[in-house]
């Protein structure tokens, strides 16, 4: 295929995504240094106020004192997404690995059933957690009905609650990478190195493990990323008491109308997660560079 | 079968055919293809003439160059330099599909989704013929290779070797000038190989299409060529029919590629130091007093072949095997007189 | 040093581990029971979902009667197929360029821009595209919806074809070239007609993300043009109520069926490709 062809066949694809993808970016970027306007959206001067203000607040006299509110925030969805991340890979690793011991007939089936859930709307997988968890949920009537307890455990509305819902929403997410690498292992490298180290931990530790990490590391972005951005399951689960990242842009664009500070917002999760990439990237040209 | 046998086939085949003047169809002159901005060369110098109605074929092995160089022909591939004429008319540039050249692929490439009737019938589809022409040729190249029951069949329910009869119909029936090969015998198994190198034979010859044939197998190349190029690195080391190349062999690599050779330095015969002699294992004898031996070794080992006995002499440093007809006891350890007519040695140029 | 012919005193299976399958098993259980729940849930005749009083259709009916509903499902179906319609024919002629095109320099950073849907968070995209709209001016309800929709949509419909257009390999275009075909009917004869599962698939796919899709939806979409997630994300934000369950349950054994035509589709081995192709596809340098 010519240059020309091949120029001319990719414009629609990589030009619509760039005026709708790219440009809009930047033009947040833009926005994020610009002042709000009451009515929504924004108008000038430009500013850093609104970088300003996730970590400080600005009373009239222009004195700033130090809020860790939106610090806080941050903090959190950091730590809810890395532990979204370690859970799945601890769930997610040892399901990919008993797919990949079955017979291939098996393997598809499993392997549909695993990610089949993946294709449900994440608005109904998220409130079916709700139906369970909540005061007059199913878990609570179970254990009353047990009479395990008296009044219905606070299931809902907490950071445990989102960290459930997160993890059921992306443990698919990270079996099937996993699984795309371990498919591609070499059972007879398997028995060698089984008949060299004699001990399952050990095949694990030395053969499994490290072919594993580019499967894993995938899987990791493919959690880390949406985790860190998610908007449903803290705003679902967390019952607006918990804010994450996710939710606290979506309130600048409803109901606070500072789109500046939600613009500044976005650019900070898009960096953090552009770095995490690159770092996998980055990882995996070095893991390339010695196999 | 071994390189011996194979010649003797073929020679066989090629002495009861007339011999008409041949009339070149291929022109390779000068051709080379660099890689890297000139620092890989992965065809270096070549010139070759494939002849009208020719069985040709390019020998080499992994990564000589005679894919490219039958890539080229296709028109896949372009020259780095150099010319390629098809019929006197130069075809640099030329995509495959303006060239009267057809190819059978390794893995035949047959489409999966189009019965065996209608892979066959595609290039002539493509030719725009007339639908009673296509149908009529169809019919025809189908008989040719035996598979007319098979019309309606898709090729994932055909055998491997099938498949290539599919392949070949598919690539004959446009009535091309030049049908090209690449290793086209090569997943096939060893029955299999023999009867379609056979068959092929007899196709070319049916048709009298100018075959061109990429093998890295020399029994494959010697049983069934008219002439053969041996290639190495990327340059012809020697071209000429399948009796040259096995009797007169112009370099070691020759020798050394196409049957059994051992090579004796001129040392050892007496002769001059700086000259290496090839010498078949199948003519070499042991010395009687009527055939006085022209060097002394100690055996080392004898196996029994049935029809032949192997046996291996260990002279000045190096190993030299011949065939013996028939069964030959003596003890290994003991010293052995070796003997050869003066036809069949044959003197190495480098 | 064991004899080969001789059984080992505990043959080492290394496909064999012990509670794995149980825990698989379990986790499978975990990421169903919920969603069967709510089906369950949904057939309660009683208006007080913890209090089982018998199977009823009722909810079903009320939900598929309400006017409200029906024309969010409605913009729903409108904007997917859309969508879909205009991201599959976009993403074939993406998939070709980037599986039989040129090697042309900047490739990377192309397949890279196609990828950023993928890769951004849903957040981001959201709101991005918002500004971007308003700043333009763009208030043409549904039009918005379909713009947006198709450029997410892009790299979903994009991957089974890329995985699709690898995995029969070139072989037999090159084949069709050296029988005389010219470009447009190879495409014609030969890739389309093989090329047609990830086409499928990828229709799918992008049908399915754009159904679902809740967030950019949200943000984008004005007043008269809710798409079905919205309308019931509003529902359910007043909470538990067996209409939400009867309307959840519906949307749920859509995605399924479509979910479940689409493994019919692809073989089995595509399903992991796709994976190991998004996989793959993330980190794009």
């Amino acid at each position: 295929m010519r240059l020309k062809t091949t120029l001319l066949l990719l414009l629609p694809a990589v030009g619509l995504i760039f005026l709708f993808m790219v440009i809009p970016m930047l033009i947040s970027l833009l926005y994020s240094f610009m002042t709000a306007n009451v009515y929504g959206g924004v108008t000038m001067p430009f500013t850093f106020g609104a970088y300003v203000q996730m970590l400080f607040d600005q009373d009239f006299s222009g004195n700033l004192t130090f809020m860790p509110d939106y610090l806080l925030i941050m903090l959190r969805s950091v730590y809810l997404a890395l532990a979204t991340t370690i859970l799945s890979l601890a769930l997610g690793f040892p399901i990919a690995w008993y797919i990949m011991c079955q017979t291939p007939a098996r393997r598809t089936l499993l392997l549909t059933l695993v990610t089949l859930p993946f294709w449900i709307n994440t608005l109904i997988r998220t409130y079916c957690w709700i139906l369970l968890l909540r005061d007059s949920g199913l878990v609570n009537g179970f254990l009353q009905y047990l009479g395990l307890i008296d009044h219905p455990l606070p299931l809902l509305y907490n950071q445990p609650a989102i960290l459930l819902g997160l993890v059921y929403t992306f443990l698919p997410f990270m079996v099937l990478p996993i699984y795309a690498t371990l498919e591609r292992l070499d059972p007879r490298l398997v028995e060698a190195a089984y008949d060299l180290y004699a001990s399952r931990w050990r095949l694990f530790q030395r053969v499994i493990w490290p072919l594993t990490k580019p499967g894993i590391a995938a899987g990791t972005v493919l959690v880390f990323a949406p985790a860190l951005g998610s908007f449903l399951q803290p705003d679902m689960l967390g019952g607006g008491k918990q804010l994450l990242i996710g939710s606290l842009i979506e309130m600048q664009f409803t109901s606070s109308r500072n789109w500046p500070f939600g613009s500044a917002l976005a650019m900070l999760v898009t960096i953090a997660v552009v770095l995490a990439l690159i770092l996998q990237s980055r990882r995996r040209k070095v893991m390339e560079a010695r196999a | 079968m071994n390189a011996a046998d194979a010649v003797a086939l073929s020679t066989s085949g090629n002495q009861t055919r007339q011999e008409p003047a041949p009339k070149p169809l291929i022109a390779i002159s000068g051709v080379e293809k660099r890689f890297g901005g000139g620092e890989i060369r992965a065809l270096s110098d070549i010139n070759i003439t494939i002849n009208e109605r020719e069985f040709f074929t390019l020998l080499g092995p992994s990564g000589c160059g005679k894919t490219t160089l039958l890539r080229m022909i296709a028109g896949f591939e372009h020259p780095s330099s150099g010319s390629i004429l098809l019929a006197g008319k130069n075809v640099l540039g030329l995509p495959p599909r303006a060239r009267s050249v057809n190819m059978v692929f390794q893995n035949y490439a047959l489409f999966p989704h189009l019965t065996v009737a209608q892979n066959i019938a595609f290039g002539m589809e493509m030719l725009n013929w007339a639908k009673f022409e296509i149908s009529e040729r169809v019919a025809e190249v189908l008989t040719l290779v035996r598979l007319e029951a098979y019309h309606n069949r898709k090729p994932a329910q055909l055998s491997g070797g099938q498949q290539q009869r599919v392949a070949l119909a598919r690539a004959l029936a446009p009535r091309p000038q030049v049908l090209l090969l690449d290793e086209p015998l090569s997943a096939l198994d060893m029955k299999l190989r023999k009867e379609m190198q056979f068959e092929l034979k007899q196709l070319q010859q049916e048709t009298g299409v100018t075959f061109v044939l990429v093998t890295h197998d020399q029994e494959e190349a010697l049983a069934m060529s008219d002439r053969l190029a041996v290639m190495s690195a990327g340059r012809v080391q020697q071209l000429g029919t399948p009796q040259e190349i096995y009797g007169k062999p112009v370099n070691r690599f020759v020798a050394d590629f196409i049957g059994e050779a051992n090579l004796i330095s001129g040392l050892l015969l007496g002769r001059q130091a700086d000259v290496t002699f090839s010498v078949r294992p199948e003519r070499i004898e042991l010395a009687t007093a009527s055939a006085p031996a022209r060097l002394y070794g100690i055996l080392q080992a004898a196996t029994f072949l049935g029809a032949d006995t192997l046996i291996e002499v260990e002279a000045g440093g190096g190993i030299i095997r011949a065939r013996l007809r028939g069964v030959q006891m003596a003890a290994p350890g003991s010293e052995i007189g070796l003997f050869w007519p003066d036809d069949a040695e044959w003197e190495l140029r480098e | 040093m064991k004899m080969s012919g001789m059984a080992k005193l505990r043959p080492f299976d290394w496909r064999h581990n012990p509670g794995f399958g149980t825990f698989t098993a379990l986790m499978i259980m975990f990421l169903y029971a919920p969603l069967i729940v709510l089906v369950v849930y949904a057939f309660n005749a009683n208006r007080l979902v913890t209090i089982w009083s018998g199977f009823s259709l009722k909810w079903f009916m009320q939900v598929v009667s309400d006017g409200n509903i029906k024309l969010a499902a409605e913009t729903s179906l409108i904007v997917a197929a859309c969508a879909t319609v205009c991201a599959t024919a976009i993403a074939i002629a993406a998939a070709l360029a980037f599986e039989r095109g040129w090697n042309f320099f900047g490739r990377g950073i192309a397949v890279g821009v196609v990828m950023i849907p993928l890769v951004v968070p849903e957040i981001v995209v959201a709101i991005t595209t918002l500004i971007f709209f308003s700043m333009l001016g763009m208030t043409i309800g549904i039009l918005n919806l379909v713009i947006a929709h198709t450029v997410f949509c892009i790299p979903f419909a994009m991957l089974p074809m890329q995985g699709r257009l690898r995995s029969m390999g070139a072989a037999y275009e090159d084949a069709a070239r050296d029988l005389y075909g010219n470009e447009w009917r190879i495409f014609r004869r030969i890739t389309l007609p093989l090329l047609a599962p990830g086409i499928i698939s990828g229709a799918i796919l992008a049908f399915v993300s754009s159904l679902d899709d809740f967030l950019i939806s949200f943000m984008v979409s004005g007043a008269g043009n809710t798409t079905l997630p919205v309308y019931v994300y509003g529902m359910m934000r007043q909470g538990v109520t067996p209409e939400v369950n009867a309307i959840s349950t519906i949307l749920l054994l859509i995605s399924t069926a479509l979910a479940v035509l689409v493994f019919l589709f692809s073989r089995p081995s595509a399903v992991s490709r796709t994976a190991g192709a998004a996989a793959s596809a993330v980190p794009s340098s």
